[in-house]
């Protein structure tokens, strides 16, 4: 029988060894993303990605020019020992360790000896990078040294367009949903219990109900297309969380500090600025961490209210329009996604913090 | 609510009723002013061409800068104004502006989509309202026209596609997605909760809640991704298929095994939201109490046992709350299947649906019925979620 300590022993193994297993399952699609976004373009497409690590794969030793050895490609050849036809050859001949192999054309081609050895494909560079995220030609300088020049993608623009959106998009909904919840949490006044019951219905109304009226609306304000316009969407959309996650944290502000500011003569505007948003920071943090990120990977509101313009096209709009023209191009594809994805995961990690107690505040985004 | 010294204040402002018309007068100007400025640059900002980087300066000053300086120009109005008057006033100040986005961006635009629904492919015709007074008769008769009472309503549930569509987002998204999601975000923060590096781990999982949807997409695409045969596989999944002796193919696309060729989107999605429930339910395990399940362990309980007769029921609230959050995700999951699949190969989703008869096929009826479809699916929640709120008394 076992006793108590190795049963816990084992159990613990297990447990750490399923979550690393669990771990590694839930990266290797982004790590899978991130290595081929450094290799080259002929890389991505004829090796896989996880080549970059040691395996074992055919290595040239030498090369065999057939004309030297006076061997003609329309019949028969003996080279090294072995005796094929071109088109043998060409499928290559394996003899052991050792394989022999036609590369190139019939006229001019040369016959490869490779041996089966320990090799890496990693020939990793940011060119994708350069070709994806600039707006003028590139020229790119490959393996072989002969150099070619390519439209670049212009994301670093898309970038800026995302910023555009999502700065304004970010801060101008908590501001005002600071005010309301302030109101919410502090004043009376009538209607207040019908108003607050309607935030919290919209906490989870779908967008969609909301998407043609205002593209209406927007046609007759001239706003389509717009930043204007996205940023007034993702504010009206942003505010129904805004206002009851910080109405919920205002509320439970200690009442004494509020009086004693009250009984000092101060108003409500003062106690509002000076005493409660100071106060809130942290909600507040939280709030625009959600609202960000939200915006940033936000793509039905951009197609619908940005629409096809390439001058305002969003990263997000800017990766899906290459997944539908070009979805084989995966050195731009790879390269491009994790350019998108960059912002979002430095706020992401560095303000996780905060994240997380958004969530736990009780979030249902509509 | 005045305080003493604001009483005092208008005290003696009421001494001087000059002195205080003045003020009011040079607030309501400054406020004039204002709304002029703001409204210039909210010209500028739609028609301007400057370089972007500044135009988004320019916007984060104008949007802040102008919401900050309104609040304060007409609270200071509000304040001028008879104690009476300005308490009365002061919290409209401060809640009308999100009242009205609120109002104008969901409530209004809610009641309007379920006019739209009620009529043909061009929505009721447009008609000067004043037409209302002076010919009520022809304008009733040309509205009528239009309408097409619940025949939408009726093509939601009968047509191909859209069956199809409500097939897929109960029985793979509601039906597979959500418990898939919730059981391993519960599996995980249970190991986490015993592991040596949950830090680390509970990070990873929950990482790709900062991808977009459009990033995820290209990620799996690029896992799914599928060579001619005998040619080496560069997607992931088609290398193993490969190695295992099988025929690699495109799966999303995979129209033989339709229907469960949405499995493959649904992975993608439970990658991106298991983090979401883990995060929940791992903090309400840290909250179950170490002595009962010491006491279990003690009365010889196994590790089993405990996780189902003490972990379950006890994060029971938590498990019903996430359910039900990702349920109202998965209803309108749009971003992963329009970039995958375009809702091709049977593929199809509530929200695809939406976004092609109200935007491609220009059929403001069809597609307002369905956004109306979407929105009674969540009316439950809605209801539970103002019951919880007016049970906290919420207002005292």
């Amino acid at each position: 029988m076992k006793s108590a300590r190795t049963a816990r022993l084992t159990g613990s193994y297990l447990v750490n060894g399923t979550l690393t297993l669990v771990v590694i399952l839930w990266l290797i699609p982004v790590v899978g993303l991130l290595v081929s976004s450094f290799r080259e373009r002929f890389d991505i497409q004829t090796s896989p990605w996880w080549y970059v690590l040691p395996h074992r794969d055919w290595v040239a030793t030498k090369s065999i020019d057939p004309r030297e050895l006076g061997l003609d490609a329309n019949g028969p050849m003996t080279v090294e020992g072995v005796t094929a036809t071109f088109e043998v050859l060409r499928e290559g001949v394996e003899q052991g360790n050792k394989r022999l192999i036609w590369i190139g054309n019939r006229r001019i081609g040369s016959i490869q000896v490779q041996e089966k050895q320990w090799t890496t494909a990693a020939n990793l560079n940011l060119d994708n990078y350069r070709q994806v995220l600039q707006g003028k030609d590139v020229v790119i300088t490959h393996t072989d040294g002969t150099l070619e020049t390519v439209r670049g993608d212009d994301f670093s623009s898309a970038l800026l367009n995302s910023l555009t959106v999502a700065v304004p998009s970010t801060v101008i909904p908590i501001l005002i949903a600071a005010f309301a919840a302030y109101a919410f949490a502090w004043m009376d006044f009538p209607g207040k219990r019908f108003w607050f019951a309607l935030v919290v219905a919209l906490l989870v109304v779908p967008l969609q109900i909301a998407l043609v009226p205002v593209l209406r609306d927007f046609a007759g304000l001239n706003l389509n297309g717009t930043f204007l316009g996205i940023w007034l969407a993702h504010t009206g959309f942003g505010l129904p969380l805004a206002t009851f996650l910080l109405c919920s944290y205002i509320r439970a502000l200690p009442r004494e500090t509020l009086e004693s500011a009250f009984i000092d003569g101060a108003s409500h505007f003062t106690i509002f600025t000076r005493l409660i948003l100071p106060l809130s920071v942290p909600a507040l943090a939280s709030i625009a961490i959600f609202q960000f990120l939200w915006v940033w990977n936000d793509y039905l509101v951009a197609l619908i209210i940005l629409g096809p313009d390439p001058n305002t096209r969003v990263v997000t709009m800017k990766l899906a329009a290459i997944v539908g023209d070009r979805g084989q191009d995966w050195h731009l594809l790879t390269s491009g996604a994790f350019m998108s994805m960059i912002i979002p995961l430095v706020v992401f990690f560095l303000l996780q913090r905060y994240f997380v107690r958004g969530l736990l505040a009780g979030s249902v985004k509509g | 609510m005045a305080t003493p010294q604001q009483t005092l204040a208008r005290r003696q402002l009421a001494g001087k009723p000059m002195a205080r018309v003045l003020r009011f007068g040079l607030t309501a100007l400054m406020l004039l002013i204002a709304l002029y400025l703001l409204y210039q640059g909210f010209l500028f900002l739609r028609d301007g061409e400057e370089p972007k980087w500044i135009m988004a300066l320019l916007a984060i000053l104008w949007g802040v800068g102008g919401v900050a300086l309104l609040y304060y120009l007409v609270n200071s109005l509000v304040e001028l104004l008879a104690p009476a008057w300005s308490s009365r006033l002061q919290p409209f100040v401060f809640v009308g502006p999100a009242i009205a986005m609120l109002v104008w961006f969901l409530a209004l635009p809610a009641l309007r989509t379920l006019y739209l629904s009620l009529f043909g492919r061009d929505g009721p015709p447009a008609l000067p309202l004043t037409m209302l007074f002076r010919a009520p008769g022809e304008y009733i008769a040309a509205l009528t026209a239009e309408f097409a009472g619940l025949d939408n309503f009726l093509a939601v549930f009968t047509d191909r596609l859209m069956l199809e569509a409500l097939r897929n987002n109960l029985l793979f998204w509601i039906g597979v997605a959500t418990p898939l999601t919730v059981i391993a975000g519960l599996l995980i923060a249970v190991l986490a909760d015993r592991s040596r590096f949950e830090r680390v781990a509970k990070s990873v999982i929950f990482m790709p809640m900062a991808i977009s949807f459009v990033g995820a997409s290209v990620i799996w695409n690029f896992m799914y991704e599928v060579n001619a045969p005998g040619t080496p596989q560069i997607g992931l999944l088609n290398a193993i298929v490969a190695a295992l002796g099988g025929q690699p193919h495109g799966w999303t696309n995979y129209t033989a095994i339709s229907p469960w060729n949405n499995l493959f989107l649904v992975v993608i999605v439970v990658w991106l939201q298991t983090g979401f429930a883990m995060v929940l339910l791992s903090a309400a395990i840290k909250g179950i109490p170490e002595e009962i399940l010491e006491a279990a362990r003690v009365d010889g309980a196994t590790e089993i046992q405990l996780f189902f007769s003490i972990v379950i029921p006890y994060l029971m609230g938590t498990i019903i709350a996430v359910t039900t959050t990702i349920i109202i995700f998965t209803l309108k999951v749009f971003d992963v299947v329009w970039v995958m699949t375009g809702g091709q190969f049977g593929t199809d989703v509530i929200a695809t649906q939406f976004y092609r008869q109200s935007f491609i096929n220009r059929n403001s009826g069809f597609g307002s019925a369905i956004a109306i479809v979407l929105l009674i699916a969540v009316t439950p929640v809605m209801v539970y979620n103002l019951r919880r709120i007016r049970d906290q008394e919420a207002f005292r």
